[in-house]
């Protein structure tokens, strides 16, 4: 079982790396270019095809730590809280990804770093909640507590997700739409790549998430192989 | 009803607890007062005159929020050094009425303080900040913000970190009563009608009922054993 499991394991960060490869030529050669008049312009679009899909597995991580909250909360297994710990990480981590590659590309296209935009600042709390998720984690010893307060914050944190992001739309807004809008949307001949770095790193976030859990799980495995040499 | 008189009996408890020290509501109101006095230095030689209106709906719940995040730590804090959490989980009755009554017992003590400071806000910033639209936004911003923060400081109250924890927690989840309240605030100042800030309003509506639903559910995990 434990064998079969691992060849799984392989095949898929295989795969995975296989797909991001090409997700990258698709993005920086495959893709046409868009119809935008400055050279800069049209180098710095092609970002998209990394930065939404980043920023797609940065909310999608923290909706299964949400899932393994809720998990955990119902049936008090330890399996739960290690996917709700394991794809906080990743998501802290895809979260700061956007930020960083979301900024890359407003410099040329907004001649600025940063605006109060509502995906950007929806994305820059989604950050801090996971930041404020892990160092809640971090501060408390007990593992039982850990994983339940834990799993009380992602609930409660994810719930406001929305709510934010309701309050900072009708706040203010500049972001281009990708979809549905006359300007500044994808061309059909740009969906094709794009869709597909969506699914690489959907595929690819599947794969670290699989490394991380059983990363946690050998974890448990070492500490209770070593309370019992010693006890 | 039976449970209402344990949700009140805890507010009364907390109550008569802050009557005989006082501790909590004079730090929170002092805190308060400087927060609006740093915001003087730090907008001082830059805003003037009417630009004021600007900047003071934000000032006003910076104070507010800061105020209420000393409130909501003392709540559980103070019970758990002096080993009263125990006692509270101990007694004959379903947990989330201790939720309810801190709660309640927060929102009574924020909203003393924030009654107190919106004199001293229309003497310090010069705005007119007496309306009674004003008093029920504020406390529809104080629900909201209390019913996250109560769950939240049960948390953060027994972990390592304590104290520390807890605005790092409640400040993003609470981002949208701020909004919110400094919107609705600021369209009051401006002259805007119930009707113009309906959307605010809205928002503050549900945030103070979803909130406290959650913490219903919930907040047994966040107090057993």
């Amino acid at each position: 079982m434990r064998d079969r499991r691992e060849t799984i394991l392989v095949v898929l960060t295989a795969v995975s790396v296989v797909l991001i490869l090409a997700a990258l030529y698709l993005a920086l050669v495959g893709a046409p270019d868009a119809n935008l008049r400055s050279e800069t312009g049209r180098y710095a679009q092609r970002i998209i095809y990394f930065h939404i899909p980043t920023a797609w597995v940065g909310f999608l991580a923290f909706f299964v730590t949400f899932v393994g909250g809720l998990g955990f909360l119902r049936t008090q297994k330890r399996s739960w809280d290690i996917v709700a710990l394991s794809s906080a990480e990743i998501g802290t981590v895809f979260m700061f990804g956007v930020l960083v590659s979301g900024s890359i590309w407003a410099k040329p296209a907004w001649n600025t770093w940063w605006v109060w935009d509502e995906r950007l600042t929806i994305s820059l709390i989604q950050f801090l909640v996971y930041v404020g998720y892990l160092m809640l984690r971090s501060t408390v010893e007990d593992p039982s507590r850990r994983a339940r307060f834990a799993a009380v914050y992602g609930v409660v944190a994810f719930i406001s997700v929305p709510i934010n992001f309701i309050a900072i739309r009708v706040w203010r807004s500049s972001h281009p739409l990708m979809f549905g809008s006359e300007e500044g949307g994808l061309a059909p001949s740009m969906m094709f790549a794009f869709f597909f770095c969506l699914i690489a790193f959907t595929v690819w976030y599947a794969a670290l998430m699989w490394h991380r859990v059983r990363l946690e799980r050998l974890r448990d495995d070492v500490e209770a192989l070593k309370q019992k040499l010693l006890g | 009803m039976a449970y209402l008189r344990k949700v009140a009996a805890i507010v009364w408890k907390d109550i008569v607890a802050e009557l005989r020290t006082k501790e909590m509501f004079s730090t929170m109101f002092v805190f308060a007062v400087l927060v609006i006095v740093i915001f003087n230095f730090a907008f001082d030689l830059r805003i003037s005159g009417e630009r004021v209106r600007q900047v003071a709906p934000g000032a006003l719940w910076v104070a507010f929020a800061f105020a209420g995040i000393l409130g909501l730590n003392r709540a559980f804090v103070a019970e758990k050094d002096r080993g009263c959490l125990e006692g509270l989980l101990l007694a004959p009755m379903d947990h989330t009425a201790i939720y309810f009554g801190k709660m309640l017992s927060t929102i009574l003590f924020m909203l003393v303080v924030e009654i107190l400071m919106l004199p001293v806000f229309t003497i310090f910033f010069g705005v007119n900040l007496f309306d009674l639209r004003l008093l029920l936004i504020v406390l529809m911003g104080t629900v909201g913000f209390a019913g996250v923060g109560t769950i939240l400081s049960a948390m953060t109250a027994q972990t390592r970190a304590r104290e520390v924890l807890l605005p790092i927690l409640l400040l993003p989840v609470a981002a949208p009563v701020l909004i919110a309240a400094v919107k609705a605030t600021a369209g009051i100042l401006d002259g805007l009608s119930m009707g113009e800030m309906v959307l605010w309003l809205q928002l503050l509506v549900a945030f103070d009922l979803i909130f406290p639903a959650v913490a219903f559910m919930t907040f047994d995990y966040v107090v057993k054993e």
